[in-house]
């Protein structure tokens, strides 16, 4: 459980996010908004990237302040720019990076790498240069590298947004597929349809909190009044 | 030497990644302190057979000179003009082995293996303050966010081409520059995010 505790976040001189307080506890919960209204911060707020102006971040009882590292053991994140994050020049080696500081033996690491590129249709790609994928192949490679690390909770940053149908599709399976709790902040509603949460952002407070036929509603009437 | 690697079980790709680079830095100053045309003609016809070795066509050796022929042709025609086209030949065929044996260790090895070889090499210096693990990690990631960049490059090329404005240097520094930075400030997160 991911708790965030009247929370305020300020950056470079301005408030980005205002008293917010949610348990997160969901299976699939999705965080919707307008660009700017906070979502890409709160998301770094829930694995430690950020640290909250005010308020505290609470993972499984662990406080980001205190125990950033731990908390990103148990929180992966996936970012909207996949060639941001594959930080290695070849597609297994980059599944493998986060291993190496785990004290695995080699074949203990292979085995996981493995595992996670068949699962995502990589496997015949491992030895290719990670640039040569194509935009969907690459942000399964950065949800690869993630899940390889076996966190607990996965927060997406706007996953699909680059790519197109095609590949969303692919990432959109993906995310449905996971064991764990996924945090998926998105533009596309059709994702969040059967999230059990949708939590919606405006101007750095959270406007609606509810099932997403509710919450979408109130989402888009609010969009169209504005 | 990104996209070089050719998987193999051959000898060569077996050595570790740590004596193949000493066994070209020790190659390369024999090269040049055996003043002998016997000696690089041997080292020569040795590259060839370790291409061979490696399970390599010996296409392969001549494709690590041919971008550089066009510089090989004028320290050939220098050397002809200053000295005699015997000493040419010598120069070029000392320069051929570096290439060619230089390109043979990125053939048969793959770069994160390359790392971890310079890695391990790096330990000792770990005494004076060098942190292996950061050096290696800075080289994988120049290896890769060169076609990164290069696609920024691109990319902002394009768009000003697109605006009419062609052939400016500042205009494509600056908005490429800007870009990277950006993008710098969201690859430390996800290095961060990824628990290192
Ligand atoms: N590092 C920063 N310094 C100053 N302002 C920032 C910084 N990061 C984000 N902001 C501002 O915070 C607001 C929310 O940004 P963000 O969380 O990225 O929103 P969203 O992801 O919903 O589009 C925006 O107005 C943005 O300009
Ligand atoms: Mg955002």
């Amino acid at each position: 459980m991911i708790d965030v505790q009247n929370v305020s976040l300020t950056l470079g001189g301005r408030s980005v996010l205002r008293d917010i307080s949610l348990t997160l506890s969901e299976r699939r919960i999705a965080i919707v908004g307008s660009n700017g209204s906070g979502k890409s911060s709160f998301a770094r707020l829930l694995n430690g990237l950020h640290l909250p102006t005010d308020g505290q971040v609470l993972v499984d009882g662990l406080n980001s302040r205190s125990d950033g590292r731990k908390i990103r053991q148990s929180v992966g994140f996936v970012f909207q720019n996949p060639d941001n994050q594959i930080v290695f020049p070849i597609v297994e080696e980059d599944v493998a990076y986060g291993l190496k500081n785990h004290g695995l033996s080699p074949a203990e690491r292979e085995a996981k790498v493995q595992n996670i590129l068949q699962r995502y249709d990589l496997i015949g790609l491992r030895h290719q240069p990670s640039h040569t994928l194509s935009g969907g192949q690459k942000q399964l490679l950065a949800i690869s590298g993630v899940l390889v690390m076996e966190p607990r909770y996965i927060v997406f940053d706007e996953p699909t947004t680059l790519l197109d149908l095609r590949n969303k599709l692919k990432v959109q399976q993906a995310i449905a597929s996971l064991s764990q709790t996924a945090i998926v902040v998105t533009h596309d509603l059709d994702l969040v349809s059967d999230f059990d949460r949708v939590i919606v952002f405006d101007e750095g407070r959270v406007v609606a909190d509810d099932h997403p036929d509710t919450a979408l509603r109130r989402y888009i009437e609010a969009m169209q009044d504005a | 030497m990104l996209d070089l690697y050719q998987a193999g079980t051959s000898p060569v790709h077996m050595l570790k990644p740590g004596w193949k680079i000493l066994c070209l830095a020790a190659v390369g100053s024999a090269l040049f302190a055996v003043d002998h045309i016997g000696f690089s003609t041997a080292m020569l016809a040795a590259t060839l057979v370790l291409y061979r070795i490696a399970g390599l066509p010996l296409s392969r050796a001549w494709g690590q000179i041919r971008p550089a022929v066009w510089v090989f042709g004028l320290i050939f025609a220098a050397q002809v003009i200053f000295n005699s086209w015997i000493i040419g030949l010598y120069v070029l065929i000392r320069l051929a082995v570096l290439l060619m044996l230089a390109g043979l260790l990125t053939l048969t090895t793959r770069s994160s293996d390359m790392i971890d070889g310079i890695n391990a090499g790096l330990g000792p210096l770990r005494r004076i303050g060098v942190n292996p693990e950061r050096v290696s990690l800075a080289i994988s990631l120049t290896l890769r966010f060169i076609p990164v960049l290069s696609h920024v490059v691109h990319d902002v090329r394009e768009a000003q081409r697109a605006r009419g404005l062609d052939r400016n240097i500042l205009s494509l520094a600056i908005p490429a520059i800007i870009r990277t930075i950006r993008m710098a400030d969201e690859v430390s997160d996800a290095i961060d995010a990824r628990g290192s």
